[in-house]
């Protein structure tokens, strides 16, 4: 069986971020691979390893060449990879974002199933899984958070408001897959090493046939950026323990107890 | 402006979300002379009244959509509508697990891009701007639609208040879903909802969270009781969740619930943007976390520095004292 899974190399999180000139994310220092993506190259590892063949391979879309953040993935045992970098992009919504990796998976022909996270860590927009599923006239499962793969089928628990839904879906399909739902491995220090020379193809919007794209193909328009009322700031306290009573005192105040 | 609302139905009625978003929509096509219409994927038969009666003037329904997802079933029918020559201006999504999916079908079949989670909307003549968060809600980005609409917009639970404006029964109109093709063929088999006691942590006044700084799942118990003993509702950081501690019913955050309750009280929490998000609407903050230098103790308006074990069982005890 053969797996794409969607990486989206990010800024890192635990740093400050920044709004670069034309008000969208800075993207030009180093960028790692978004942790919520290494779920599902975990996952995909595991269900190629339970299908007793096949391989998985990468799909992002980054600005300057970045490959750093799919390294990472391909050290934890992705085969190859596509990367769409282009000048070009920098400002594409979620909508061309989507149509970009569905001409990216469709040159790198297809998949049984192509995996995504339910949403970035940076721009959380979370609906290119689902755009992409529309794009390739593929089934999808959101919010997949178990998966098992019978053959030919994909039996899925579904996350809902309430609780889950068991859903059965024919390969190939798309499926997002949520946090926590696995425990992705740590590249071994053989996986860094071969990672290095396992190959990743560079694409351009143009050699993918999309277009406009950028600022020129999105539906919309940045028009302010504004800072939000700040709390003012409260009691910090250093627990000498008796700090309880002053929550107790607290609770009294506001009538609760 | 005429505006479509995707509506959500729960225990037969509309949820808050789909209540929050008509009413919005209510004021907003009002002001320019449009109508509002809800979306229904499923019967409309048990909530068709109240959609009316926060601002629908006309319903929509699918029908039964027979164990398909509603992200592809859904849009297809809004798509057969509009094909079929009632095109709104706008279309108001829920920014929950059915209104995403159902908007990103929407928005390539449309060829339209989407604006999610957002927080507040506007409409001057044809412009329509919508408001985003970002950086853990510190900063506030505003953007508007360009091209040809619909223009489709989700939007975070509790951005608007949730007022009947007194509209009378609407006009149920049926919207068939279309043959789906291969793209409809996921198949939902079973149900299972995940029952949690007390009241619900998206209405619940008081909401008492643990996080990673509990320790071990085992302790989560004190979050449970401290609940109780002030008739709150217990949540969750993303990473205890993760961790299987509890379900992810209990989450509160960008991917979780979204609570606004008069008290949060957050133990062992650090505040990290994904949870921040979620929470800091809340009217009054209290947090307890051994790290002083915490995020959480910059929104706090009560921070007790200080370890979770020691001032959980003191304050647990405290007030079950006082009965």
């Amino acid at each position: 069986m053969n797996v794409i899974v969607c990486v989206k190399q990010i800024p890192d999180p635990n740093l400050p971020g920044a709004l670069g000139a034309d008000n969208t994310l800075k993207r030009d220092g180093k960028l790692i691979l978004d942790e919520s993506d290494s779920y599902g190259v975990e996952m995909a590892l595991q269900l190629v390893d339970a299908a007793g063949g096949g391989e998985v391979s990468l799909v992002s879309m980054a600005p300057n060449g970045e490959v750093s953040g799919m390294r990472t993935a391909l050290a934890m045992g992705a085969a190859k990879g596509t990367l769409i970098s282009d000048p070009e992009l920098q400002g594409s919504d979620a909508l061309t974002t989507a149509k970009v990796l569905g001409a990216a998976i469709q040159r790198m022909g297809g998949a049984d199933l192509i995996i995504a996270a339910t949403e970035s860590s940076d721009g959380y927009t979370g609906t290119v899984p689902e755009q992409l599923a529309e794009v390739l006239g593929l089934p999808s499962v959101t919010f997949a958070k178990k998966v098992v793969i019978n053959g030919g089928t994909l039996n899925a628990d579904r996350q809902t408001e309430d609780g889950y839904d068991e859903v059965v879906c024919p390969l190939p399909a798309v499926i997002s897959v949520t946090a926590g739902v696995v425990e992705p491995r740590y590249p071994s220090f053989k996986g860094i090493m071969a990672a290095k020379s396992k190959p990743v193809d560079t694409v351009t919007a143009a050699d993918l046939g999309i277009s406009p794209v950028g600022w020129a193909g999105a539906g919309q328009a940045i028009v302010s950026v504004t800072q939000a009322e700040a709390r003012a700031a409260g009691e910090i306290i250093e627990d000498d323990g008796e700090g309880y009573a002053k929550i107790v005192a607290f609770l009294e105040n506001l009538k609760v107890i | 402006m005429n505006i479509w609302v995707f509506a959500q139905e729960a225990n037969g009625a509309p949820t808050s979300g789909t209540l929050e978003l008509l009413c919005k929509a209510h004021s907003l096509a009002s002001g320019s002379g449009g109508k509002v219409t809800a979306f229904v994927g499923g019967s409309a038969d048990s909530i068709a009244a109240a959609l009316g009666e926060f601002g629908a003037s006309k319903v929509y329904a699918t029908g039964d959509l027979g164990g398909r997802l509603p992200g592809v079933a859904v849009s297809a029918a809004m798509k057969a509508v509009i094909d079929g020559g009632d095109s709104p201006d706008l279309i108001m999504f829920a920014q929950n697990y059915a209104g995403r999916d159902v908007m990103s079908r929407l928005s390539v079949k449309l060829d339209r891009t989407v604006l999610t989670n957002n927080v507040d909307i506007s409409a001057d003549g044809g412009t329509v701007s919508v408001t985003t968060p970002v950086f853990g809600g510190n900063t506030l980005v505003t953007t508007s639609f360009s091209g040809p609409g619909p223009f489709l917009a989700a939007f975070r639970p509790k951005s608007f208040s949730a007022d009947p404006v007194g509209g009378g029964a609407p006009e149920v109109v049926a919207a068939p879903v279309p043959d789906l093709g291969s793209a409809g063929a996921a198949q939902v088999t079973a149900v299972h909802v995940e029952e949690t006691s007390g009241p619900k942590l998206d209405e619940a006044g008081i909401v008492v969270s643990g996080g990673r700084g509990l320790g071990e799942a085992a302790n989560y118990q004190m979050i449970e009781t401290l609940a109780k003993l002030l008739k709150g509702a217990p949540g969750a950081s993303r990473a205890i969740v993760d961790a299987g501690w509890v379900p992810f019913s209990y989450q509160v955050g960008q991917t979780g619930k979204v609570v606004k309750p008069s008290i949060y009280i957050a133990v062992g929490i650090s505040g990290a943007t994904q949870h921040m998000v979620g929470m800091k609407g809340s009217k009054n903050i209290i947090a307890i976390n051994k790290d002083k230098e915490a995020p959480i103790f910059g929104i706090a308006d009560l921070g007790i520095v200080g370890d979770a074990h020691k001032v959980m069982p003191k304050l647990i005890e405290a007030l079950q004292a006082r009965g």
